[in-house]
């Protein structure tokens, strides 16, 4: 469609580039049909082509952002499910992170906002913080009711409502050092320990490396790494992302230097969206935009890399699992049959749950900000995978994980869990006896 | 923007009471289903017909009759313009508001209220998307035939107000051979019913009227449709020729044979390469003409039926012919063609036209359309519903040069003339709007536009309704 920047505004590469993406839309709405929020509140405003008319006329205004704006770009959860929808190949997502860095740098956000979110980016990426502060909320839960009753503390209730009931088990998987294959060695890989998932779920990356020494490859957990800086990117806050970014770089770049690395590994398909775009979100770097689009070249999804080494075929199980693609699995990296095909080929019986490009409501700190609409969108997803009848529930994202688990009695694991039990480890603590 | 098509001079004495209908608004609806806010009202501004945008006055967004029956009582009282929005995908620019209208979408309406095997009906509201009644009643086996390309989005609201056809509806008909009722709000708020399960209701056909009246006899709210039983099989094949003069008398002569598939629809080339190139769904690219051809039935009809047109199709020099081998294969297929407009936003801008024409003239009007377009220095893909002659050029342009987007209305405008001069009408299924609202008068005569003028005026005497809309501002009767 039309777009109107004068030159001077177009010499801002955000700008250029937003304006490139803005020129693709056609303004056909078939973006409105698959988004969760449009689906759930009917409002063009909070639908992917309601918030590009609202960033095309902010940034075509050179405006600061405003409460109105800010409302309903809030309210995307950077699903992505418009991007698999859009017909013209409109880039919403780096047009909404745009729109957030503009809003960050642009709009002051009331008190209570401003701390809570100052408080989600201080701890979450930060392990040894996060640790503290799930202990910290397990004491808090008997508040949380009487939080959520003043609307602007509802996000504070929603966080110590989602903290685990008990303290995660603690485990050895994201302690620096070379994980020796445990057969003839045929690849070596970095794996990423991130921040929030070795403290909620240390379970799954013990699978992974259990799985990988089983295949015969080599696994880097590198020291210096950390979050991969996902999580203050969706709050708009550039700076910190790219610092977060550019430590990993560094990290990874000096392994591939000393001994070589055939793929670096995600496990949490939310952190595995985020670094394939480093190369994008450090073009403008020349430090570091080369080695930020070798590091992107080099990340995988788990599913990925294990499909590249052609695991065996086993005996059919009598155990039905509903695979719960996760936005960043499915949206963001375009992952739709690894997966499943990986879970078919261990012996599972997978089962895809009606509606399943719609999403859980997770999305990073999005059911902690927005709680009503994420409540909703869990709501709607726990009946889709309920009516599948599954036994279990597997997913690739630590973030749906969570969320769907505070919803349903049916155990959700992370894909790869189960693929290392039947592969021949030991057998999830979360299956249920039969 | 583009400004040739003028919209009617806002009502002065509505813009002056801009505030005042902003608090009675308030008063009738709930806080989320009302938007006023200057910057919340950008997004409202048009529809898929991008090229031009008016901002509203405010937007409803009720949740039930009720509130559309008090908003639409209220706006009669004052003489408040209407402007009643689906999904805002009209390519005819049908949704698109004026500065002293309240836009009253239906978004917030979209549930299945009923499905009634027996009776083979669904009864919805009128927000709920078109593929959404298909999706409901699938799984058992059921499905809503007429299916616009934007079926994934577009509102059965809309299409009623357009009258919408599709892909499928050579064989099934369009819009209004598929709705049994309608729950309708008339324009001073009063609620009827029209129709019903049944297929024939006592009395005029009001339901008729109805269904293609653009929104301005009245806002429908519920509708009940008929649902029809799955095939047993059905399958899209490709037939791809040298030229589209070959594929365009093959077209005609399928139909003149008497053999009905559920569609055929028509690609030229570079519709073919951008279809393929977003959907990945192996149509040919060393043709100039592809033709998708579906059949459906019991295996053996389905070979019965493909034997004869692939022989029809020989006549004419067919030069690939494949058949879809699995139902991923079948849905890309599909899926290319449905995606086709958005997909040549990859591309470039395009305004989409919507002549139909006797299937005779097909390949007539293709030379001369292309004719047209290079006159004007512009580019061209077609795609469309060759079955039942409904055509959609597409025309590239630059949206971002002013010359451009002229030129490419103009070019526009001849097609569409040289569609109503070779025996066929303005539009097939995207409706009137305002994009061939000037236009109009080389469809009809003087006495054929006051008639229909006179059944818009026994509803909506006050023209609030879409009143932009369908009918050239010049020489209506007076509100």
């Amino acid at each position: 469609m039309q777009t109107n920047f004068t030159l001077a505004q177009l010499a801002d590469p955000h700008v250029a580039e937003s304006e490139q993406i803005l020129r693709r839309c056609v303004h056909c709405g078939f973006c409105t049909a698959t988004c969760p929020t449009y689906v759930t509140l009917g409002n063009e405003l909070d639908s992917p082509r309601g918030r590009i008319y609202l960033i095309k006329d902010m940034l075509e205004n050179g405006r600061p952002a405003d409460e109105e704006v800010v409302t309903h770009i809030d309210r995307c959860l950077s699903c992505l499910a418009c991007v698999t929808t859009c017909p013209s190949g409109v880039d919403y997502m780096h047009l909404v992170d745009h729109a957030r860095i503009h809003i960050e740098n642009t709009y002051r956000r009331p008190l209570v906002d401003r701390l809570i979110r100052n408080l989600l980016a201080a701890v979450l990426p930060y392990p040894a913080r996060f640790r503290t502060a799930l202990g910290l909320a397990r004491l808090g839960r008997p508040f949380a009711p009487l939080l959520k009753r003043v609307p602007a503390l509802r996000p504070l209730g929603a966080m110590l409502d989602l903290a685990p009931k008990s303290a995660p088990k603690v485990s050895d998987s994201a302690s620096p050092g070379i994980r020796a294959p445990g057969a003839e060695k045929r690849g070596r890989v970095a794996i990423l320990s991130g921040c929030a998932q070795p403290v909620l779920d240390p379970g799954i990356n013990d699978a992974t490396l259990r799985l990988l020494a089983r295949f015969g490859v080599e696994v880097v957990v590198p020291e210096g790494e950390g979050c991969c800086g996902a999580l203050v990117h969706h709050m708009g806050r550039e700076e910190q992302a790219l610092d977060f970014a550019r430590r990993n770089i560094d990290v990874w770049t000096r392994e591939i230097d000393n001994g070589g690395l055939d793929a670096i590994i995600i496990t949490a398909s939310g952190c595995g969206t985020t670094i394939k775009d480093y190369g994008h979100m450090l073009r403008l770097d020349p430090a570091y935009a080369d080695k930020a689009a070798r590091i992107s070249s080099l990340a995988r999804d788990i599913t990925e890399y294990l499909s590249t080494l052609d695991l065996p075929r086993l005996e059919p199980k009598r155990l039905n699992v509903a695979y719960h693609s996760a936005c960043s699995m499915q949206h963001g990296q375009k992952i739709t049959m690894a997966p499943k095909n990986l879970l078919k080929a261990a012996g599972f019986t997978v089962r895809d749950p009606g509606e399943g490009h719609l999403c859980c409501g997770s999305a990073g700190t999005y059911n902690i900000l927005q709680p009503e609409i994420s409540e909703q969108l869990k709501a709607r997803k726990v009946r889709n995978i309920e009516a599948t009848k599954a036994d279990v529930i597997a997913t690739g994202n630590i973030g749906c994980i969570t969320q769907i688990a505070s919803g349903t009695t049916i155990p959700i694991l992370h894909t790869v869990e189960l693929l290392d039990w039947a592969y021949g480890g030991p057998k999830p603590e979360k299956i249920p006896a039969r | 923007m583009a400004d040739t098509i003028s919209f009617l001079k806002p009502r002065e004495a509505v813009l002056s009471r801009r505030a005042a209908i902003i608090a009675d608004l308030t008063e009738l609806l709930p806080p989320e289903c009302l938007v006023h806010e200057a910057r919340e009202l950008v997004p409202f501004e048009t529809d898929a017909f991008v090229s031009y945008r008016r901002l509203p006055l405010a937007v409803a967004l009720p949740k039930t009759t009720a509130q559309v029956a008090a908003v639409m009582k209220y706006c009669h009282r004052y003489g408040i313009p209407v402007v009643p929005r689906g999904a805002g995908t009209s390519l005819s620019g049908g949704a698109i508001p004026q500065e002293d209208a309240v836009v009253l979408g239906l978004s917030k309406m979209s549930r299945i209220l009923e499905v009634d095997y027996a009776n083979r009906t669904a009864t919805v509201q009128a927000g709920v998307t078109n593929l959404n009644i298909s999706e409901a009643v699938g799984i058992d086996g059921f499905f809503y035939a007429p299916d616009p390309s934007s079926q994934l989005a577009c509102t059965i609201g809309g299409n009623i107000g357009m009258n919408s056809g599709g892909a499928h509806c050579l064989k099934y008909g369009v819009t209004t051979n598929n709705l049994l009722g309608v729950k309708m709000v008339l324009v001073d708020g009063t609620v009827i019913e029209l129709g019903g399960k049944h297929l024939d209701a006592a009395g005029y056909d009001l339901l008729g009227l109805v269904c293609g009246s653009e929104g301005q006899l009245g806002i429908v709210t519920e509708a009940v449709v008929r649902l029809i039983a799955k095939p047993e099989g059905a399958r899209p094949v490709l037939f791809g020729f040298d030229t589209s003069e070959h594929a365009g008398a093959c077209v005609a002569d399928i139909i003149g044979s008497g053999i009905i598939p559920v569609a055929i629809e028509f690609m030229d080339k570079p519709a073919i390469e951008i279809c393929e190139a977003f959907a990945h769904a192996g149509y040919p690219l060393d043709v100039e003409a592809l033709l998708i051809v579906e059949v459906e039935g019991s295996e053996a009809e389905m070979e019965a039926m493909l034997k004869a047109i692939v022989e029809i199709a020989g006549r004419h020099g067919v030069k690939t012919v494949r058949e879809s081998q699995s139902a991923t294969e079948a849905a890309l297929i599909w899926k290319g063609r449905k995606s086709a407009f958005g997909a040549t936003g990859r591309i470039a801008d395009y305004i989409c036209m919507d002549g139909t024409v006797p299937l005779g003239k097909l390949s007539y009007v293709l030379n001369k359309t292309s004719e047209i377009v290079d006159r004007f220095g512009l580019r061209v893909a077609n795609v469309f519903h060759a079955g039942d002659g409904n055509m959609h050029p597409l025309i590239l342009f630059n949206a971002n040069d002013p010359e451009d987007a002229a030129r490419a209305e103009e070019a526009g405008n001849e097609i569409l003339k040289l569609c109503v001069d070779a025996g066929g009408c303005l539009t097939g299924e995207h409706g009137v709007g305002i994009e061939k609202r000037d236009l109009m008068r080389h469809q009809y005569s003087e006495a054929d536009l006051n008639q229909q003028m006179a059944v818009r005026y026994a509803f909506d005497e006050g023209w609030i309704l879409n009143p932009s809309k369908v009918f050239p501002l010049d020489g209506r009767p007076a509100a």
